[in-house]
């Protein structure tokens, strides 16, 4: 699916200062019923956001009007469990286009990957210092330069490089997917297939 | 050049390999379910395309069917919109569906291996993590999003960047009480639940070799709850045995073709791995979860550690324990447990219900226990009254449900309430997993066996007086 080129990101920041969030707490299963990718960001981090009656939790930062922003800071083990993509859909429809942690799960990676949330780890001590910045001010503006691949808390000018593949970083720039690259190589496809041993 | 299982596998279905990025990988069978499939199907039909390869693309319905009645009509309209979507889609791109009601209707991760759809040097995606339950095998797969679904489904291929390669080594013999889960919850106690992440890896030594496939598949299932991407064990006569003769496996002169291709699936002695670990399978004890992720396993007879002798912060650690309700240094066994689940594609298979109906024979369901056994399968159900257990089990004041996902993940109408306490045969503990609120512990059969004659937390050890 096709989604907005990603280039340089400023904005405020949101906090998440806890590790191994799940992508049952991202977006729980019951959520996961719709046939089409619509509305998914009303359920973020739904049962964290929200009480069984649905009146919203004051504690939950989601719910603190002091934080806002595109970008969501989340402790280490970002996004493990389930492929659901419906996590970075979630994510996305709510608005954050970015999503920075010192270790991401695997899939959630790919997940946000291709449809273009940005996924940004850093190391554990830069998070520590992002965290700082932002719930020291909330209104510390955070810079995401993917062609430089550079994140950089702007107040204090501190600044660390991520990691992404040349392809991806490409595909995110063009707003590509990988199926308008795979589908160009469909001949290739099938002559493999045909070739088999079984 | 020495290469691993994984290797192999993987470098013969690379169909080209991108400077600074992923490998396009050619993926052999393509299962698909209800709930990670309609949009992917809707991306389909906006780029006006078609399933490149329908035969190669197998669907059922699992994650949101209802466990009784399934002959009425799906009363939860959300739920019963996904499935007819399923149907519709199925029918429109010419692809097999079993859908509730068929007789090869189950959870996907148990009715491929059933079916011969799984098999040995294979790879197999599905959107859904618990795909890795199919390397028991020695296939590749993983469990993908739902971009990927509809990647797969265009193109027959994905884009993957390799994984590291990891072995996990477990040596010596499990002990009496001692099952496959427990195996499995015992490596991801020492890896973590991140232990693996970025990791293919393989499951090797003699615990494993020993194993049933049902077991090998409950293993491998679980990889991904330390973080793998998938884990596979090396194809052996047990494999075969129980792949041959399956409706879809190759027959005749094929069948000796892909024979002596399965006989090349296995790692060369030199061969060498990012990472290695080993442990003592004899050592290991009947596990338990006691926190909100798989990592957070112990011995059952064990106390709940404290901060500071776990990883991790200090922070996630409390409000994990505060969710559960549970404190550093309580005893597990003995805790209250409210609800029992066995089921799910870790422990929904026959042998799974084989251990749980051993422990219980002779005994009667606790009082003030709710229990659902849910088989994987309509093969699992037919398995369970044919062989008498269902007999021993109705004695013992148990019913057996009808197959799905049901209570691992809640989707239906099977959830725990808010604030109860399930041992669940499942794979995931996270919060609310098993409902807004539910408090799971993750266990074996036989724990869950234990704890549905007690109604409390109970090590199977001392309930069994025959070797298990």
């Amino acid at each position: 699916m096709a989604y907005d080129k990603f280039n340089i990101l400023t904005s405020t920041a949101v906090p998440l200062p806890i590790e191994n969030v799940d992508t049952d707490q991202i977006i729980p299963a019951r959520f996961l019923k719709a046939i089409e990718r619509v509305g998914f960001g009303d359920n973020l981090f739904r049962d964290w956001r929200y009480n069984s009656d649905n009146t919203p939790k004051k504690d939950f930062v989601l719910n603190n009007p002091t934080y806002s922003g595109k970008i969501l800071v989340g402790g280490k083990n970002f996004g493990s469990g389930s492929s659901r993509e419906h996590a970075a859909w979630a994510v996305y429809d709510y608005g954050f286009r970015c999503v920075v942690s010192s270790f991401f799960a695997d899939i959630f990676k790919n997940n946000c990957l291709n449809i273009g949330v940005l996924p940004v780890q850093v190391s554990p001590g830069f998070l520590e210092k992002m965290f700082t910045a932002i719930i020291g001010d909330p209104k510390t503006e955070i810079e995401v330069n993917l062609p430089e691949q550079t994140i950089t808390i702007l107040p204090t000018g501190e600044k660390e490089s991520f990691d992404i593949s040349s392809y991806k970083k490409d595909n995110l720039t063009n707003g590509f997917d990988d199926i308008d690259y795979l589908l160009n190589i469909k001949s290739d496809i099938k002559e493999f297939a045909a070739s088999l041993p079984l | 050049m020495s290469n691993t299982l994984f290797d192999k596998v993987w470098d013969a279905h690379v169909i080209r390999k991108i400077e600074g990025g992923p490998d396009v990988l050619f993926i052999d069978r393509h299962l698909v379910h209800e709930v990670t499939s309609p949009v992917a199907f809707l991306g389909l039909k906006s780029r006006g395309i078609k399933v490149l390869y329908p035969d190669r693309t197998f669907a059922t319905a699992d994650h949101n069917t209802p466990t009784i009645n399934q002959h009425l009509p799906v009363a939860d309209p959300l739920s019963a919109n996904q499935l007819d979507a399923l149907e519709t889609n199925s029918n429109e791109y010419g692809i097999s569906y079993w859908g509730l009601g068929h007789q090869k209707n189950g959870i996907v991760h148990v009715i491929g291996p059933e079916y011969g759809i799984t098999q040995p040097g294979a790879t197999i995606v599905c959107g859904d993590s618990h795909t890795s339950t199919h390397g028991a095998f020695g296939a590749i797969a993983f469990g993908i999003g739902t971009s990927e679904v509809e990647m797969v489904l265009a193109t027959q291929c994905i884009m993957q960047p390799k994984p590291k390669k990891m072995r996990i080594t477990l040596n010596g013999k499990l002990g009496r009480g001692v099952v496959p889960k427990d195996a499995a919850l015992f490596i991801i106690s020492q890896l973590s639940t991140s232990g693996a992440t970025g990791y293919f890896v393989e499951y090797a030594g003699e615990v494993f070799e020993n194993m049933s496939m049902e077991g090998r598949m409950t293993v491998c299932n679980m990889s991904i709850e330390m973080g793998a991407r998938g884990g596979m064990i090396a194809p052996d006569e047990t494999t075969i045995d129980y792949v041959k003769g399956r409706e879809f496996t190759p027959k005749g002169a094929a069948w000796d073709k892909a024979l002596a291709y399965y006989k090349t699936l296995k790692s060369d002695a030199d061969a060498v791995f990012d990472k290695e670990f080993t442990f003592d399978g004899s050592k290991i004890e009947p596990m338990i979860t006691y926190g909100t992720n798989p990592g957070m396993g112990m011995g059952i007879s064990h106390d709940i550690p404290d901060a500071g002798d776990v990883e991790g912060g200090a922070a996630t650690y409390e409000k994990s324990l505060n969710y559960m309700g549970f404190h550093e240094g309580d005893h597990m066994l003995g805790k209250k447990v409210d609800y029992v689940f066995v089921g799910s594609c870790t422990n929904g298979r026959i042998e799974d219900f084989r251990a749980f109906t051993s422990l219980v024979k002779g005994k009667h369901k606790a009082d003030g226990v709710t229990v659902w056994l849910v088989p994987g399968s309509h093969i699992v159900e037919s398995q369970i009254r044919e062989e008498g257990l269902l007999d021993i089990l109705t004695e013992a004041g148990f019913t057996l449900r009808q197959p799905g996902c049901s209570a691992c993940l809640a989707m239906n109408d099977d959830k725990v309430p808010a604030g109860k306490y399930a041992v669940s045969t499942s794979n995931r503990n996270f919060e609310g997993r098993q409902g807004p609120g539910a408090r799971t512990m993750l266990a074996s059969p036989l724990v869950a066996a234990a704890a549905a004659v007690t109604g409390k937390v109970t090590d199977p050890r001392e309930l069994i007086e025959e070797l298990v």
